[in-house]
């Protein structure tokens, strides 16, 4: 009845409600409220979508699933809001939402301009081209003088004339406004070459006709960093969601999965893996958490490794030996020790 | 001399020519009654030949819809992948939160069998009592709609607004924008042509704002600035914002609707009311809006339509509507690449709201029309 009130009072007043707790820290908010806000994209295969049930799945989801198990002890608690790309840094420093967990690249000057801090990168992400198997191209130097298909009015499409103007090369751009028209123009043969972040190409490939036909080339032409995003100003649920981040990814490292961390748990092979798990150590209360907050978070979302298997690899972008493999076997994933 | 009487008998109708009836002289009157007529007919003759049958094959023929998954749709490619829909209904109509609690999923389906049930007999001509089953949907309904849907009372649990999508959000936002926009827009017409120069100019300076706005502006302004204007801690719901911003917006544009009404009726008509002793408001509710409301009937429609069509923009603020939400399920693993499924089944339901709200209006325009037929 309350919450109708409110609904009501909102409509009346232009739609304010006043929230209770102007002054509690974000974990304080979310512990009270009793769930997780969590603004995704909602639509980008393997990031974030819903699936058959209806529920958010993808890496960046599965990061929201991670805080709330680590906070809650329990994964579902979680709302998922879809944002836009526009709105997505507002409605945090508005308060409307508690992290962004939407393919969200780290630049200097959002770090620095937009009251938002960054915490660690769930999925580094370049940009890439895209070519039919059979035009034997091999590298992008061979795309001199070729049509591109871009999405416009991105920074894919200023990356691209930065790269091919310091090549000294020519090209021809194909501009259209969505990703689902890039794809039609590259298989309608209106260009040679569809350019957009490697992701990207991996769920436009997917989405083909015939996904064998394309094949990517090897460059990378571009830095995108994606990870989670934490309102300014409060570092406690800064370290919350940084180090749940951190303890998914050590817990691949060490070889802790969902399906070994309780005997992990029972009995731990090394003190690192303890820390983690919550036999050892005082982790969990550090954080503001209780003691089993990593455990919780492997148990019921998996490490980082798992969570990458599941959501981005059925795309198509194997993950052995890649930027987004751990430092242990030639990727650049590296998380701070849990102790 | 009765004998002799001429006797005038009619001779029965001769049948027509038998070059002017049946359907090959329809097909010459109307077809191919000129060379332009011909070579038209033919080219969409072709056309349709090119077209049609390509696309009945693929949405009908070859098309999927049994199984629970995407691997039929994968070894058929030949055909449209009906099964996504199929799978997908309870998300592209209700939105997620009901589609993933699915004993939650009776809430949207009460609300929209009670607007059936309220909106039926009240398109039919022979209902009695249709003022009650009117102001029922106007006062009782919404109320209804807030406690099932949104919850909160008699233990249904709350369901968050940011979380409803699909169908129902659609169905939500364009509701509200059409009943509240009406009598606004009524106020701001009659205003804008009022003889107080201070209402006057309000009403003129509302819809000039208004209309001169485009709707993503208003709903971009609800959405990332304003928050930006209150205290951190205020919290907004996003779907009542988006609400307000269609309303104001809508008015504007059904006030300008009425007002060609108001502008078609005699001026002699107000004069005889005022001649009668009759004060502003009951010549302006028994003489003149009833007639100018008549005469505006299709161009309200005709905003209420593009309202309707116009809620697809609330994509923009991150609100999943039959649209958005269609185009995010296609996105998902399990179905990427059967976006255009997803778009022809919320262009068909959009299809179906639009055309039913046109063709009442038509049934609505023929059964006023008591005078000025203009044929």
């Amino acid at each position: 009845m309350k919450k109708i009130t409110s609904l009501l009072t909102g409509v009346a007043f232009a739609g304010i409600a006043f929230a209770n707790a102007a002054y509690a820290t974000t974990l304080e908010e979310v512990q009270s409220r009793g769930e997780l806000r969590c603004g995704v994209d909602g639509g980008v295969a393997g990031f974030s979508a819903p699936n058959d049930a209806g529920k958010m799945v993808g890496i960046d989801a599965s990061v929201c699933d991670a805080v709330a198990a680590a906070v809650f002890g329990d994964a579902s608690k979680v709302t998922y809001i879809p944002l836009t790309a526009a709105e997505r840094f507002t409605a945090l420093t508005a308060g409307e939402i508690d992290m962004v967990s939407r393919n969200t690249t780290h630049t200097l000057t959002r770090d620095a301009t937009l009251g938002v801090n960054f915490t660690y990168y769930n999925f580094i992400d370049g940009q890439g081209f895209m070519v039919a198997k059979d035009a034997g191209l091999s590298s992008v130097k061979d795309l001199d003088g070729a049509s591109i298909c871009v999405q416009t009015g991105t920074t894919t499409e200023l990356n691209m004339a930065d790269y091919f103007r310091n090549g000294g090369m020519d090209f021809t751009p194909v501009g259209y406004s969505t990703s689902v028209q890039t794809r039609e123009g590259l298989e309608g043969g209106a260009c040679d070459a569809l350019t957009s972040d490697a992701s990207q190409l991996a769920a436009i490939r997917s989405e083909t006709a015939d996904p064998n036909a394309w094949t990517m080339l090897p460059e990378i032409i571009s830095k995108e960093p994606l990870g989670p995003v934490v309102r300014q100003g409060d570092d406690q649920w800064m370290d919350i969601v940084a180090w749940t981040l951190y303890a998914l990814i050590n817990a691949e490292e060490l070889g802790i999965t969902s399906a070994n961390v309780d005997a992990m748990k029972a009995d731990s092979p090394n003190p690192s893996v303890g820390r983690i798990v919550g036999s050892e150590g005082e982790t969990g209360a550090n954080l503001g958490l209780s003691q089993d907050w990593a455990y919780n978070a492997i148990k019921q979302v998996g490490n980082y490794g798992e969570i990458y298997e599941r959501t981005v690899e059925p795309l198509g972008i194997p993950r052995a030996g890649s930027v987004n493999d751990l430092w242990t076997r030639g990727g650049i994933l590296y998380a701070p020790p849990v102790r | 001399m009765a004998d002799s009487t001429l006797k005038l008998k009619k001779l029965p109708d001769r049948e027509p020519p038998e070059n002017t009836i049946g359907w090959i002289a329809w097909i010459r009157d109307n077809l191919f009654s000129s060379a332009t007529n011909t070579l038209t007919t033919l080219i969409f003759v072709y056309l349709f030949y090119l077209y049609i049958p390509p696309f009945i094959e693929w949405a009908i023929i070859n098309a999927n819809i049994s199984g629970t998954d995407r691997s039929v749709c994968d070894t058929n490619k030949s055909g449209a992948c009906w099964t996504f829909i199929k799978i997908r209904l309870e998300q592209l109509l209700f939105g997620l939160y009901f589609a993933s609690n699915p004993e939650q999923t009776w809430r949207p389906i009460v609300a929209f069998s009670v607007f059936g049930m309220l909106i039926i007999p009240l398109v039919i001509d022979k209902t009695p009592h249709k003022k009650w089953l009117l102001i029922a949907l106007l006062t009782l309904y919404p109320l209804l709609f807030i406690c099932v849907v949104y919850g909160g009372v008699f233990g249904i649990p709350v369901s968050d607004t940011g979380q409803w999508g699909g169908l129902l959000l659609t169905f939500a936002l364009s509701f509200v924008g059409i009943i509240v926009a009406l009598p606004l827009g009524i106020l701001l017409a009659l205003g804008r042509r009022s003889e107080m120069p201070i209402v006057k100019m309000m009403s003129v300076t509302y819809i000039e704002f208004w209309r001169g706005t485009p709707l993503i502006t208003i709903l971009f302004m609800a959405s990332v600035m304003l928050p930006l204007f209150f205290p951190s801690g205020v919290d907004f719901d996003k779907v009542v914002r988006a609400m307000i911003g269609i309303t104001l917006f809508q008015s504007a544009y059904t006030a300008e609707a009425v007002r060609g009404g108001l502008q078609a009726i005699d001026k002699g008509q107000n004069e005889a009311a005022m001649a009668l002793g009759m004060g502003y408001w009951r010549r302006t509710i028994l003489i003149v809006l009833p007639q100018a409301l008549k005469i505006s009937i299709p161009s309200i429609v005709n905003t209420f339509i593009a309202l309707f069509k116009d809620t697809s923009l609330v994509s923009i603020i991150g609100l999943l509507d039959l649209l958005k939400m269609a185009q995010n399920s296609s996105r998902s693993l399990d179905w990427n690449g059967y976006d255009i499924e997803g778009y022809l089944f919320a262009g068909f339901v959009f299809w179906i709201f639009c055309y039913g709200m046109s063709s009442y209006s038509q049934k609505l325009e023929r059964k006023l029309d008591t005078d000025r037929r203009a044929e």
